[in-house]
């Protein structure tokens, strides 16, 4: 049996691939049409087997801030590595939207460790059912801490964490009231760590770790926790943080929030009519599974909103997208070597500092990304790492490029076949004739000729330098 | 005192010509070893092994004296050019580096906040963010105190190489690669939103790249700073400043200051390298008849523990901030901590003066601008800086 894969097969496949993934090559894709759309899916949505090509062990030995995971800059080199290198790209895609969604910062925790706990946590139960993800996130000793649900005590409540999983966790404003806040609290009482008083004073004062940082665990305190009867959205019991998420997960404002989100993050920033379709039928999924988030994305990815036009490079990469995306396709980094270290800063330059968000909203994402000095840093980072011939990823596009455009190659040969190389992207006819202009003063590129292999990367640079390439 | 502009008799009456430059200590500078309580008995109880000896500081007053390695800051102190405001802190302290420098740059104490207050600045200086130079950063990644959603601030690593491309070598392939940038983003508008907004910001920043690259070729001075990077960041400052491009807040940063371990010779260094380009500097804005429309401030995010742990020190609280600039009315703000036991908090040294009380008379004296909105609330201001 032979199978043709058509150009529209193909773009399709990349399109998924960079929403659902971080992008791939072009052999990747063309074996990935070859498996057929919903099968890909499906594999997506149920990883297994190796996730790294290096066990976590390995990656530990070769570089030891990766396992001392004491500080910020060492745990952020584990997690981008880990990126660069995973074979299950929307296993570490989900991660990333988690932590966007339920954003908890170094700043106040002074516990990397508990962080990759914490986004281990979404790696395990990132796919699975949404009552079963908020009550792992409450059991979560870094968000006890980031939202000071150990201060949440019997008579005295301390509302954070009960607010915040109303407001930017799972409902939203408007769909609540203070009330419910307050009751929602009281549920939570009494869930904290294990030698909670301790541990926060060690977060408050960090001073010198010579023996790195001591675990953190979850606790239930038993007498710590309010057992009197509560009514939280209508509904009437001595609830507990248990009930209290399944009462949540149970609301349409709720399976609104969670689908709106998945589908800014996975589709498009911005959501028109048909957007507002293809949530509706991700909110059926949601109740249909049992709030089961695979089922939303299944629905999501195999949607003709999403496979459309309409969807395609219709959402501003994240920095960590940006980062990854280019290292991934230059072939660079695929040892947990110390520069890794060095790309956790790049998309920190960029505007987002893996596992430092801003506040407790996290990132204001799409558009807002892009400001002159980010967007700088932006085309800097991916014009160096695609416009190095030296990269492994680059020299495989060129030869790519030489076998099947021919021996010697026009400026716009070259360039069209970069563009569809490193997407397929289309771009806008003045990006496209500027990169031409670029490319056309050195003439015909001979292909057998070794300089070809820069000439290939120059313009490989420019294209990681347009507007269009700031778009996944 | 006479001044290029004339605003003799009001102090700083001709605000817009001010600028504010930040000098941010990362790590938690050492208080205890930077203005020395040297005839205290206690100092040299609590600091057996961490000390500097009484003949060794600068005095400045009846019993505190600088870090010798300040040589530069002790002679602008004997010209009245330098305010040290002591006990300088906020409430609950947090001897968390990342918390600590949050609360200092958010100008919030009790919760997680979003706007740098120099960002706020920066939008109250330049309301319609004209120009995209009001203010600007010298080192990578902008930090939190300039960081307002719409507010455009460059961030330079180094001015010598800013801009697009920094990587190329080639200067001729580099100027194609910058022609092509251009064509790119300053292609036809009005068909999609997001285009536009990416083809207007790449323009800003390809315009923000060629002033800026401007200024060192502009740049003729007789001072020569050292090769470390808080000099150079300096030298960028000045560069910048006299090519007159309006910027107003820029923005460095040294360290690490956090000498847990080896911290006389780190901490010694490190004043070396922070007073040397401080003096410089200043020596620089002289020369250019510039001294009175600069303020230097240099803050840390805490100090340090009062007893040391035989090598160095551990993370502790209240601190020393400075202020330098031919305006200033030297002398000592704040009081000094009392390090007796019975006055220290946990081990470390009391606060007795918000850290908010200085950036309001920054804000209001030096800037004309209204703090409140700035540093969430009203504070009293210090004469360091004429009303």
């Amino acid at each position: 049996m032979t199978t043709t894969t058509t150009t529209t097969d193909l773009a399709l496949m990349a399109h998924l691939m960079r929403r659902a993934g971080f992008g791939a090559g072009r052999e990747e894709l063309e074996e990935k049409v070859a498996r057929g759309y919903e099968n890909v899916v499906e594999d997506l949505l149920n990883p297994s087997g190796d996730r790294q090509t290096l066990p976590e062990d390995l990656i530990r030995r070769y570089h030891v801030e990766h396992s001392e995971m004491r500080d910020l800059s060492g745990a952020g080199a584990n997690w981008m590595y880990r990126m660069i290198t995973t074979n299950q790209p929307l296993e570490e895609k989900m991660a990333l939207f988690w932590h966007s969604l339920f954003a908890t910062g170094y700043a106040k925790l002074n516990q990397a460790r508990a962080l990759l706990n914490q986004i281990d946590m979404f790696r395990r139960a990132g796919f699975g059912r949404f009552t079963d993800i908020l009550v792992e996130l409450s059991k979560d000793p870094a968000m006890i801490i980031w939202l000071d649900n150990n201060d949440n005590h019997n008579g005295a409540i301390n509302e954070n964490y009960g607010r915040e999983l109303l407001e930017l966790f799972s409902m939203g404003i408007g769909n609540y009231t203070e009330d419910d806040v307050k009751e929602a609290s009281r549920a939570f009482t009494g869930w904290t760590l294990k030698n909670a008083e301790y541990m926060s004073m060690r977060a408050m004062k960090d001073s010198i770790w010579p023996y790195s940082r001591i675990a953190w665990h979850f606790e239930f305190r038993d007498q710590d926790h309010d057992t009197g009867e509560k009514v939280f959205l209508g509904e009437r019991g001595d609830f507990g943080g248990d009930e209290i998420v399944e009462i949540i997960c149970r609301q349409d404002a709720t399976a609104r929030f969670v689908c709106t989100r998945l589908f800014q993050f996975f589709a498009a920033d911005e959501i028109d009519g048909a957007g507002e379709a293809t949530i509706e039928q991700m909110m059926a999924s949601y109740f249909e599974s049992d709030y089961e988030i695979r089922s939303v994305l299944r629905t999501l990815f195999n949607s003709d909103y999403f496979k459309g036009e309409g969807a395609r490079y219709a959402r501003v990469k994240a920095p960590v997208e940006t980062v990854v995306g280019a290292v991934r396709m230059a072939g660079s980094y695929r040892q947990p070597t110390l520069g890794v270290n060095q790309l956790a800063s790049q998309a920190f330059f960029m505007g987002q500092g893996l596992l430092q968000p801003p506040t407790v909203e996290g990132w204001h994402e799409g558009i807002e990304w892009i400001d002159s000095g980010s967007l700088v840093e932006r085309v800097n980072f991916a014009a160096a790492e695609l416009g190095d011939a030296s990269n492994p990823g680059v020299r495989s596009i060129a030869d790519r490029l030489a076998r099947d455009g021919g021996r010697h190659q026009s400026p716009e040969q070259v360039v069209d076949g970069c563009l569809d190389l490193m997407g397929p992207l289309s771009v806008e006819d003045d990006t496209r004739e500027a990169i031409i202009g670029f490319a056309a003063q050195f003439g015909d590129v001979d292909m057998d000729d070794e300089d070809s292999r820069q000439a290939v990367a120059n313009v490989m640079r420019l294209i990681a330098s347009s507007k269009e390439y700031q778009l996944a | 005192m006479a001044t290029q502009n004339g605003a003799t008799q009001n102090g700083n009456g001709n605000h817009d010509k001010k600028a504010l430059v930040v000098v941010q200590l990362s790590g938690g500078n050492d208080t205890l070893n930077t203005v020395v309580p040297y005839n205290d008995g206690l100092y040299y109880d609590f600091r057996q092994k961490v000390k500097l000896d009484g003949d060794k500081v600068l005095p400045i007053s009846d019993g505190l004296g600088f870090n010798p390695s300040m040589a530069p800051i002790k002679r602008l102190w004997d010209e009245d050019k330098v305010a040290v405001i002591n006990g300088i802190g906020y409430p609950n302290p947090n001897r968390s580096h990342f918390r600590s420098m949050d609360i200092w740059h958010t100008a919030l104490p009790d919760d997680i906040g979003r706007d740098g207050w120099l960002g706020l600045a920066t939008r109250e200086l330049d309301p319609k963010g004209d120009n995209v130079l009001t203010a600007v950063n010298f080192g990578r990644g902008l930090p939190r105190a300039l960081s307002v959603r719409g507010v455009p601030v460059a961030s330079v690593g180094n001015l010598e190489t800013y801009g697009l491309f920094p990587d190329m070598q080639d200067e001729m392939m580099r100027n194609f690669a910058l022609e092509a940038f251009s064509q790119m983003y300053g292609g036809s508008q009005g068909r999609d939103r997001v285009m536009d907004f990416l083809g207007q910001t790449g323009r800003d920043a390809l315009k923000g790249a060629d002033i800026l690259r401007t200024a060192p070729e502009r740049y003729s001075s007789s001072v020569e700073y050292a090769a470390n990077p808080i000099a150079q960041s300096l030298k960028n400052v000045a560069q910048t400043l006299f090519a007159d491009l309006g910027t107003r807040i820029f923005y460095t940063q040294h360290g690490s200051f956090d000498t847990h371990s080896g911290e006389i010779e780190t901490h010694s260094k490190l004043w070396d390298e922070v007073a040397g380009g401080i003096g410089d500097f200043y020596d620089d804005l002289r020369e250019h008849g510039r001294e009175d429309d600069v303020a230097i401030l240099v803050f840390s995010e805490f100090g340090r523990r009062i007893k040391d742990n035989g090598s160095g020190t551990d993370h502790g609280s209240g601190g020393s901030a400075f202020v330098i600039s031919g305006q200033v009315n030297g002398g000592l703000y704040g009081n000094y901590p009392s390090i007796a036991p019975e006055d220290q908090l946990e081990g470390d040294l009391q606060f007795n003066n918000d850290f908010r009380t200085t950036y309001s008379t920054l804000l209001e004296r030096w800037f004309g601008i209204d703090s409140g909105p700035i540093v969430n609330g009203r504070f009293e201001q210090y004469d360091f800086l004429p009303a």
